[in-house]
Parts: C-alpha cells; structure tokens; sequence
C-alpha cells in the first residue's frame, strides 16, 4: 500500500543494479575518510581550523541526522567507507559479490548479537564526546581504530559482522531507518519460497534474507540481492514514513535499550553543549578527573535510571490499563517502538540547534583543512562566531512536536484504547518538555 | 461534478488538518501581554573562564539598558549575544564595559567569540529579556500535537472500518 517500487523505472533500476556508481560514491568517502585521518593527526590543533572536525562532527553527522536518515534510512551504510578494505578481502576482489578471498569466516558469538554493543558504543561516544567533539587528533584516532578494528574483525568473522553489531553510527542508523521511508522488500513471497539456492542470502553483506525481512533496520541498502536475484523478485520501495512501526510491529529488548540510550544521550549532549552551564561543560571536557567521574555518573544515571524507569513505568501502567493477557516484557517490545520517533525528531532538532550556528566554518577549512595558512578556494578566515535565529529556533519547536506527534500516534495504534496510551504518551511528553527547554529554555 | 465530490469527500476527511493548521498558526502568532516593568539601568559582572561564563544565565526585563562588564580570568575571551549587534573581548586579568538596550525579547545565547580552547564553540550562555513566551507557545504546541495525533488516529481507523464494513 502507498509504496512505489525504484525497480520498475529502467533508469533506477539501472542505476540500483550496477555495482559502479556505488562503488564511485564509496570510493570517494574512503578518500574522504583517509583525508579526515590524516588532516587530524597532522593538521591544526584547533579544532575550528581543522578538516577532521568541521567534517566529521559538523557536515557528516548533521548531513547523516538532516539527509541520509530522514531520506534514506540506512543509505549512508551503503556507502559508509568503513567496511570497505576487509569486504574487499572477503570477497577477494573489488565486485565480486561471494568470491573466495581471505578471512576465517566465523559466526559472531551468539550471545554478543543484537544491539548490546552498539548501545554500548554510543554511550562510550557520549562519555567522552566533550574531547571527541573537539580534539581534531582523538577524533583521526578513533576513526583510525574503527576502520582497523573493522579490517581485523571481517577477517576473523563472516559479513559485515563489525556493522551488525559493534558499529555505535550503525545502531543508529539502524534503529531510525524504521521511520525511513526506504525498505528492500520481495516482490512476491511464493516465487522466494519456491527459489531453492537463496541467492541473495549468500551474497547478503548483512547477513539477511529479504523474504524474512521485516523491519529495515538490519538492511543496509548495499543492493546485492536485487543484482543476484535470479527472478527479479526484490523491489526497493518508496514508502510513507514510519511503515515499520505499529501494531503488528515490535522491538526486541535491546533495540528498546539502544532506542533509551539514544534518547539519554541527546539530553545530556544537549545540557552539555547547548546550555549555560560552564561546570558541566569543564566536567565532561576533563576526562579522569573527579568532577568527569560526576559527570560520567550522571550520564550513566540518566541512561541507566531515570530514562528506563520512567519508560517501565509507564510500560507497566500501559499493561495493567489494557485488557488483553500480556508479560511487561511483551509490552515493553511493543511500546519501544514510541521511541524511535521521538528520538530521531530530538536528534534532529538537536542538530539544528547545534550545527546551523557552525556551519560558517565549513567553506573556511575546505579552503584550508590542515589550518597551515592554505587558501584554496578563498575562504581562508572568513568563519563567523555564528548564531541561532528566531527561525531555527521555531524550527527546532516544530520538529519536537512533530515527534512527539509521531509518538503519541504509534502509541495509539499500538494501544486497544487511547486510556492505555495515556501513560506512554506521558512520557514523551515529559521527554519532548525536557529537549524543549534545553534547546530554548 | 465528479470532481467535487471528491474535493467535498476529502475535505470532509480532512478537515481535522486544516483545525490543526488553524490552531498552531494561531498559537505562534497570536499576541501575548509585553511586560509593563519600568526599564531601568541594570550592571552586570561576568567572569570568562575556560569555558563558562559565570553568571551563565542573565534575567533582564525588555527596555533595560544593560551594562555588561566583562572580566577574563585565564585567555583572551570575547562575548557576543545572538540577535544583539554587541560584542566585547577582554585580555587576561583586564575588564571591558558596554552598554546596550534590550529591546527584544527572548532567550539569546550569548558565546565566546574569541577561540580560547577546544570547548570554545560550547562556551554558550543565556540572556533573557521577559517572559520567554517562545517557551509557552512551545509548550501549547505540544499538547496540540498530542491532540492531533488522537484525532489523526481516530480518523484513521474510523476509515479503516468503513473501507471494512
């Protein structure tokens, strides 16, 4: 229903099933991610001079929150350049889509699947953002790290195991990409059923098997199953936004804990670098010291106790108020849903607050991106202090309430009455009142 | 005449949108009571540090004529408020002294406008002249958009059924 299948146009389809133009696009975010790399380590240390963080934190990630996310679901996975070096060693070869190339190719443990450590991730981003954010050096290093631990894993376990389970911006995308309005889906169930060799399942990166898919959270866009299929069965839709959630949805647990880790880490992100106070600010920049021992408290607080208890909480009123006989944990699957329109509106609006002021620094370090006194396209100097509008604070207020919109509306389709509701919607009003005045408070 | 029955049937379905619509433009542009305090002279003392200003938070009333003296305490740092032409910057251990009236109203973030460490961009604090009445109608909004998230659902599924039955 409301879906429009890519497929059918010759020029999309076209487009979608040739590996080049992937392939192009992926080849200049590795450029890209290198350049980042070496501008960090070798480039100024102020971080407003330099490439790796105007880039990183300032144009990619508000490009990913603005663009690929809202627009796209997981399309930045698809041409994210971190798997790149290890697939290629896989599959032995830059196109081939199963060759035999190197790596052992192990199962990832059983018991590290799902969300755990992607949640984990975030939270560890969350912790030591305040130096991340602002240390061109941290952030190449951790880039650096991220792009080895990537290679290594892929050679010890199958797929993109580094994607599925351990990548904090893969969680993420992931988790938000259900209120996208992109999906890979099959065409026709029976002729899938029917397909003996499953194809598209051995040349899935991701591990997937498009009949069973019913959340795109776990698609990562790459298009190989539409260009093995041997029945042209796989359509890439168009769809409304938020198909994945409702009623015959739901989350598992740790999709639910990563969906409350998301949320905690916008309101602390956003007490820390949009608000007034000063100390919070010097207690999340000194790391190791006793005030960021506070700091770190407090933010594991909030993700680890008031955000999850004042979730259960209204989980456990929403069940007692419904009639139907159901566990807590049922219902606690169900209602994580809630969570994902909320948080990613946060995110997003977050993002206009934050980064709209900065992005006067963008033209500056592309015209000189190591801060060494280059002035490539003659922007050289030319960044503002910078400062928020009456409109983008107005578009900061329309974006939460379109989440908390979204929210109450998935909370009433999963509802068998708007009184069961009542307690969920609750609680993102309570969170959405909370980004409010942090953002314009 | 087909095509205004079906103009009449979709206006019919949609009509809870265009109340909503009505609703929220009303409740951003509608006119709120200024405050009716006297302006007065008002001086305040702000300390720049790596990365605070402190006081972080300055509460004004809309007409004030504002001193603000800025004193930095370890870098140079500057002060530049959102909205206002107003800037000062102070070296180390000195002082510098403005004025200007505050005739709009709101919460302005005021910066650090001088690079002074790797937090400088966070280094942010809040002016409010008034009431913050953007809050408010923030606030309102909100419970609009719960409100039209139950009509939207109940119009939906009251749909669904008639497309059943």
């Amino acid at each position: 229903m409301n879906r429009v299948d890519l497929t059918r146009f010759p020029k999309t389809s076209a487009l979608l099933r040739s590996r080049w133009p992937q392939f192009l696009l992926r080849a200049v975010t590795l450029a890209g991610f290198v350049f980042t790399i070496l501008a960090g380590l070798f480039g100024s240390v102020v971080g407003s001079h330099n490439f790796a963080i105007i880039f990183v934190w300032i144009a990619w990630w508000s490009a990913l929150k603005l663009f690929f996310i809202p627009f796209g679901g997981r399309s930045w996975c698809s041409i994210c350049p971190i798997p790149m070096p290890g697939e290629w060693m896989q599959k032995g070869g830059l196109f081939s889509p199963s060759g035999k190339g190197f790596g052992l190719g192990k199962r990832w443990p059983k018991k590290l699947r799902g969300n755990w450590l992607q949640a984990g991730g975030f939270l560890l981003i969350g912790l030591f953002g305040a130096v991340t954010l602002t240390s061109a050096r941290v952030t190449a290093l951790i880039l650096l790290f991220i792009i080895i631990l990537a290679f290594v894993l892929s050679l010890v376990f199958e797929r993109r195991s580094f994607c599925n389970y351990l990548c904090p911006i893969g969680g993420f995308t992931g988790l938000y990409a259900q209120a996208g309005p992109v999906e890979v889906r099959v065409k026709e169930k029976q002729v899938c059923a029917e397909h003996s060799e499953k194809t598209c399942y051995t040349a899935c990166p991701w591990g997937q098997y498009p009949l069973a898919l019913k959340s795109s959270a776990d698609c990562g866009l790459c298009m190989e199953c539409l260009r093995v299929c041997p029945s042209d069965n796989i359509a890439v839709n168009l769809r409304p936004w938020g198909s994945d959630l409702g009623p015959k949805s739901k989350q598992s647990l740790d999709e639910v804990f990563l969906g409350l880790v998301m949320l905690a880490s916008v309101l602390v992100d956003s007490a820390v670098f949009l608000g007034p106070w000063g100390q919070l600010k010097t207690a999340a920049y000194e790391i190791g010291s006793l005030s960021w021992l506070g700091f770190a408290g407090l933010f594991l607080f909030v993700s680890f106790g008031v955000l999850p208890s004042l979730f259960s909480t209204a989980v456990w009123a929403a069940t007692k108020l419904g009639s139907a006989k159901t566990t807590f944990r049922k219902t606690l699957m169900n209602y994580g849903q809630v969570l994902v329109p909320l948080g990613l509106m946060a995110w997003i609006a977050f993002t206009v607050s934050f980064a709209f002021v900065k992005f006067s620094y963008v033209l500056p370090v592309i015209s000189d991106p190591f801060g060494w006194g280059w002035n490539l396209i003659g922007f050289t100097g030319k960044a503002q202090v910078g400062q928020s509008t009456p409109f983008s604070i107005w578009i900061q207020i329309l974006l939460l309430c379109v989440g908390l919109f979204w929210a109450s509306r998935v909370a009433n389709q999963i509802s068998e009455t708007s009184k069961q509701a009542f307690p969920i919607i609750t609680f993102s009003c309570l969170f959405s009142a909370g980004m409010l005045w942090l953002l314009i408070g | 005449m087909k095509s205004d029955s079906v103009l009449k049937n979709l206006v019919k379905k949609n009509w809870w949108i265009s109340l909503i619509v009505l609703l929220a433009l009303l409740i951003i542009f509608i006119p709120l009571p200024q405050s009716q305090n006297d302006a007065a002279d008002r001086h305040f003392q702000v300390e720049a540090s790596m990365f605070q200003f402190i006081p972080g938070r300055i509460q004004v009333n809309q007409g004030d004529r504002i001193t603000l003296e800025l004193i930095s305490t370890d870098v140079v740092h500057g002060l530049s408020i959102d909205g206002y032409d107003f800037e000062l910057i102070a070296d180390p251990g000195q002082s510098q002294t403005a004025t200007f009236i505050a005739n709009k109203t709101g919460v302005f973030r005021f910066r650090c406008s001088i690079a002074c460490g790797n937090m400088h961009p966070f280094m942010i604090g809040k002016l409010q002249v008034g009431p913050n009445w953007v809050l408010v109608r923030g606030i309102i909004l909100g419970v609009l958009a719960v409100f039209a998230a139950f009509l939207s659902f109940r119009q939906s599924s009251h749909i669904q059924k008639s497309t059943v039955s």
